[in-house]
């Protein structure tokens, strides 16, 4: 990173006005030869991958800025780098995101049917069986979370943006900073400790994840309703106030409801982010293969749990527990996405900017 | 009341509700109530984090003061957490080293140069790199991630084979420290990169245009206006990554084949194992004091992750109106 | 109904910083008082201070005493909140409050604070004399229940008045009402002022010294000596009076522009 350095070189005599300048094709020109030659080596000389796209990026790193130097100087040929380097780690970043989705879909479709969603893995030891348990089980825990999250998240922030004052609002505006820090795993260890005094160190049960999601998501919650109702104009506040309403039914009948899109949409996409978390769940409410509907009493399976356990622990033969593992990842994910449509599409719908 | 007379509008109705005849010190219960509940929803925060500290603490203690060939391992809590935490810190820096320009490329084209047409739809791709969980990334990272790297591994144990990280014998499953790292890298992106684009766009638009003003070309003024204006931001970003990396669980408790070992060698099939990854791998099946073990090096992941994001947070609280929170 | 303000000896706060210094002045019941002074004269802070508003600021604080028919504002024991319900405010901006009608914009102030219990005719008819008393009714009536953004700039001020004189305050204030309207909608909320007369005691700070020369029958001169100074009340009088003869030569510099 050469935060400091100041080119030195701004000089008129190198940026002269009848200077040369590349042909606007030749940019895309250059990507769709290196792309060609790179295909050719993938299918004739059947090179790795990886080593292509390596050897292309470095094609592409040099070729245009050589282009350039030749025909338009040093300072040309030196922006022209940066523009290449910074659209690369641009596509770079979306390879992996393009890769996931493809291989997602390609194992998970496989097993991805009506019998999977709608039975469960009593008595399966091969072939067969179904998420149905994992995916009631997942729901349970993470409405829960939600049960739990949402209030104490909503009226935190209302703390923070119509009460807090002094150190007391400084100090929980900071930890709730460290909050969204937490490992998921040591969430899940805080909900087994706390339990474990009470019921024991084999205490297993849905609650327990719940609570350890809740330390997950509360502050998401909290970071994005603040953010709404920094959004809403004091002038709102202040008509309210000059009806003689007080403070709390100004917060309750108008911050609020003005906010409520932002907030919807908040609370949507803090669910989407607790929702396929693993550690916390593989510590305190396990694993099962029935369908359990009582988060208070023993094991409760769920999504990325039944993933998980699908995978390292397939079972005989292995084939039909990684096509299980597959399958669930799939379903995972299609929850977790459209999540985040539904989160998109109220905003958009009401208006209100989201906090990203 | 249907037609009131337009002499008295707006006047007083004698059919309303009688208005108070003197003003009154009415009673504020329901404010004292709401503002309670308000302030006790922010204290459980307090509470609950204090609470996590507290709870780890009791049931790791047992752990702490254990004879050591009470400990799993057989030589005392130190020396068990030891190649953990190296693990955990080794993992988290090659993440960090790989995501750190990444991220900040990613943020510069989605500030600086793709069309701002764009621009958004785009951030929001890189987003729902977030949204993936983490179990799916392990599955990713072992089925398709690592066959693909092994050839790659192969050519650097060839090539640079002389430097202690590369020196080999290559893993065959390509299941290897460097492939978790790559896949911590890609999941620490979007906060990374988040973060360092809020803090591009605050570059105030007059410098940039300033550096333009004096024939600066887009890059010239990215390094003149932008970049220095966003260092702490970016460094924050950083801890703030760094922090997601080490405490992250599943995805690398599944790419790792783990052992007990401290090991520079980021190719081979001996890997060390991270604090959160031996967590979940092993207590599923643990009891007695190998759950307190367990509970003990969760703590000592507490601390190192509080203060990596305190200091994170210490770095941004004095850039004001500024939050990556929800990166 | 109308009640008179009596305010005495005045000073207002921020914390440590005074914004405005001895003010006294007394203000008629059905009549339409304006205040007029340079940015920063501490007018609208004054205004502010009448139904205890400037109190949304943390560290606002007063000395002195302001009566209304008699009784202090700042006595023990008044809540504020009870004090709004009795001096309403119209803002410098139109704000609607944009998740609610028209309708339930109007009736607001009654179900915000509790009012439930009143029946749906009774109720329908104080709407319609707020509308009708803001000269909004013709407009929106059949439209009552669109949001209350939907109507224009102008409109959402007169619906912000109807919202206010729905609750039935003793006094209007009016913090620059029209600064944000065009002058077709000024006019029309100037109108409305002269009939709003009839009832309320209403009490406008205005940047624009034809309009409180047009609609005011008092009008109080506010200046401020110096930034870091705090405001006073220069001198108050007939509105005629104020502009034709005033009687402090800081007055007749601002009001003929010649001031600073």
């Amino acid at each position: 990173m050469t935060t400091t350095t100041t080119p030195t070189a701004l000089t008129s005599s190198e940026v002269g006005l009848n200077q040369g300048r590349l042909p606007r094709w030749s940019t895309p020109a250059t990507i769709v030869a290196v792309v060609v030659l790179g295909a050719l080596a993938t299918l004739v000389l059947d090179a790795p991958v990886p080593l292509v796209v390596g050897l292309g990026v470095l094609a592409l790193l040099v070729t245009l800025p050589a282009l350039a130097w030749v025909v338009e100087g040093r300072r040309r040929a030196n922006d022209r780098m940066w523009t290449v380097l910074v659209t690369l780690a641009f596509a770079l970043a979306l390879l992996p995101l393009l890769s996931l989705v493809i291989t997602v879909t390609q194992n998970g479709l496989a097993r991805f049917d009506w019998d999977f969603l709608t039975t469960d893995m009593r008595g399966v030891l091969g072939e067969g069986g179904g998420a149905l348990h994992a995916i009631v089980g997942t729901l349970i825990i993470t409405g829960l979370a939600t049960v739990i999250s949402v209030p104490i998240g909503i009226m935190t922030a209302v703390y923070l943006v119509e009460y807090g004052r002094g150190r007391l609002a400084r100090a929980i505006t900071l930890l709730v900073d460290v909050m969204t820090g937490i490992p998921s795993i040591v969430a899940g260890l805080f909900a087994f400790a706390l339990f474990a005094i009470f019921f024991g160190p084999s205490v297993r049960f849905g609650i327990g994840g719940a609570v350890a999601l809740s330390v997950l998501m509360i502050p998401v919650v909290v970071r994005s309703v603040e953010e709404m109702l920094k959004l809403v104009p004091n002038e709102l506040r202040e008509a309210s106030y000059a009806l003689g309403v007080s403070q709390w039914r100004t917060i309750v009948r108008v911050v609020l409801p003005t906010a409520a899109a932002g907030i919807a949409t908040g609370v949507t996409l803090a669910i989407a982010r607790v929702i396929g978390e693993t550690a916390p769940l593989l510590i305190i409410t396990g694993s099962t293969n029935i369908l359990n509907t009582d988060p208070t009493d023993g094991r409760m399976s769920s999504l990325p749990i039944f993933t998980y356990y699908s995978y390292t622990i397939p079972g005989v033969p292995p084939e039909f527990g990684v096509e299980r593992a597959w399958a669930a990842a799939l379903t995972l994910f299609l929850i977790v996405m459209l999540l985040n449509l539904v989160a998109r599409v109220v905003s958009r719908i009401f208006g209100s900017p989201t906090s990203r | 009341m249907t037609t009131p007379a337009t002499t008295q509008v707006g006047g007083p109705l004698d059919q309303g509700p009688p208005a108070e005849p003197r003003i009154g010190s009415r009673n504020r219960t329901g404010d004292k109530i709401f503002s309670g509940t308000a302030t006790a929803a922010g204290i459980t925060i307090l509470v609950t984090l204090a609470g996590i500290a507290a709870f780890l603490l009791y049931e790791g203690f047992p752990a702490l003061v254990a004879p050591a060939e009470d400990v799993p391992g057989g030589e005392g809590f130190w020396p068990y957490v030891q190649p953990l935490l190296f693990g955990t810190v080794l993992a988290a820096v090659i993440a960090l080293v790989i995501a750190a320009p990444l991220s900040i490329g990613i943020a510069l084209f989605i500030s600086h140069y793709a069309p701002r047409r764009v621009a958004a739809p785009l951030g929001y791709l890189v987003d729902l790199l977030a949204a993936v969980p983490s179990v799916v990334y392990g599955l990713w990272g072992i089925f398709f991630l690592a066959p693909q790297l092994v050839p790659v591994f192969r050519w650097l144990e060839q090539t640079l084979g002389f430097l202690p990280f590369f020196a080999g014998p290559t893993s065959a499953t390509g299941r290897t420290m460097l492939t978790a790292g790559i896949v911590l890298a890609v999941m620490i992106l979007p906060i990374m990169s988040g973060v360092n684009r809020e803090v591009f766009l605050q570059t105030p638009r007059l410098q940039e245009e300033a550096a333009l003003a004096l024939g600066a070309t887009r890059s010239e003024m990215i390094r003149m206006t932008v970049l220095p204006f966003a260092r702490s931001g970016m460094v924050s970003g950083a801890m703030l990554g760094l922090g997601r990396a080490l405490g992250e669980t599943l995805a690398v408790a599944l790419v790792l084949s783990p052992a007990a070992v401290i090991s520079f060698n980021l190719i081979g099939s001996t890997n060390s194992s991270t604090i959160a990854a031996n967590i979940a791998l092993n207590f599923p099946e643990s009891s007695g004091l190998a759950v307190n073990t367990l509970i003990a090096t969760g703590l000592v992941l507490f601390t190192l992750t509080f203060v990596v994001n305190f200091i994170a947070r210490a770095v941004v609280a004095r850039r004001k109106d500024f939050s990556g929170a929800n990166a | 109904m109308a009640k008179r303000i009596d305010v005495k000896d005045l000073d207002i706060y921020y914390g440590s910083f005074r914004a405005v210094e001895g003010v006294t002045m007394s203000i008629e019941p059905r009549s339409i008082t304006a205040l007029i002074g340079p940015s920063g004269c501490g007018k609208s802070t004054f205004l502010r201070s009448l139904n205890r508003m400037h109190e949304v600021i943390p560290g606002a604080r007063v000395s002195g005493s302001v009566l209304l028919d008699g009784q202090d504002l700042y006595g023990a024991g008044i809540d504020p909140v009870s004090v709004r319900r009795h001096v309403g405010m119209v803002f410098q901006r139109p704000n609607p409050f944009p998740t609610m009608s028209i309708y339930e914009n109007v009736v607001a102030g009654m179900r915000l604070n509790g009012g439930r219990g009143v029946r749906k005719a009774e109720m329908d008819g104080i709407v319609e004399g707020a509308l009708q008393g803001a000269n909004l009714w013709n407009e929106v009536k059949d439209r009552l229940d669109r949001p209350g953004s939907s109507l224009s700039g102008g409109q959402q001020q007169r619906l912000c008045i109807a919202r206010a004189i729905a609750v039935k305050p003793d006094v209007l204030l009016m913090d620059e009402p029209c600064s944000a309207l065009d002058p077709i909608s000024t006019l029309a909320i100037e109108d409305l002022m002269d009939q709003l007369k009839k009832d309320y005691t209403i009490v406008i700070v205005t940047h624009n010294m034809q309009q409180a020369a047009r609609v005011s029958d008092r009008t109080g001169f506010f200046n401020i000596a110096g930034t870091g100074k705090p405001g006073k009340l220069i001198e108050m009088d007939e509105t005629s009076t104020m502009f034709s003869t005033p009687s402090v030569q800081a007055t007749e510099d601002y009001i003929s522009g010649r001031f600073g």
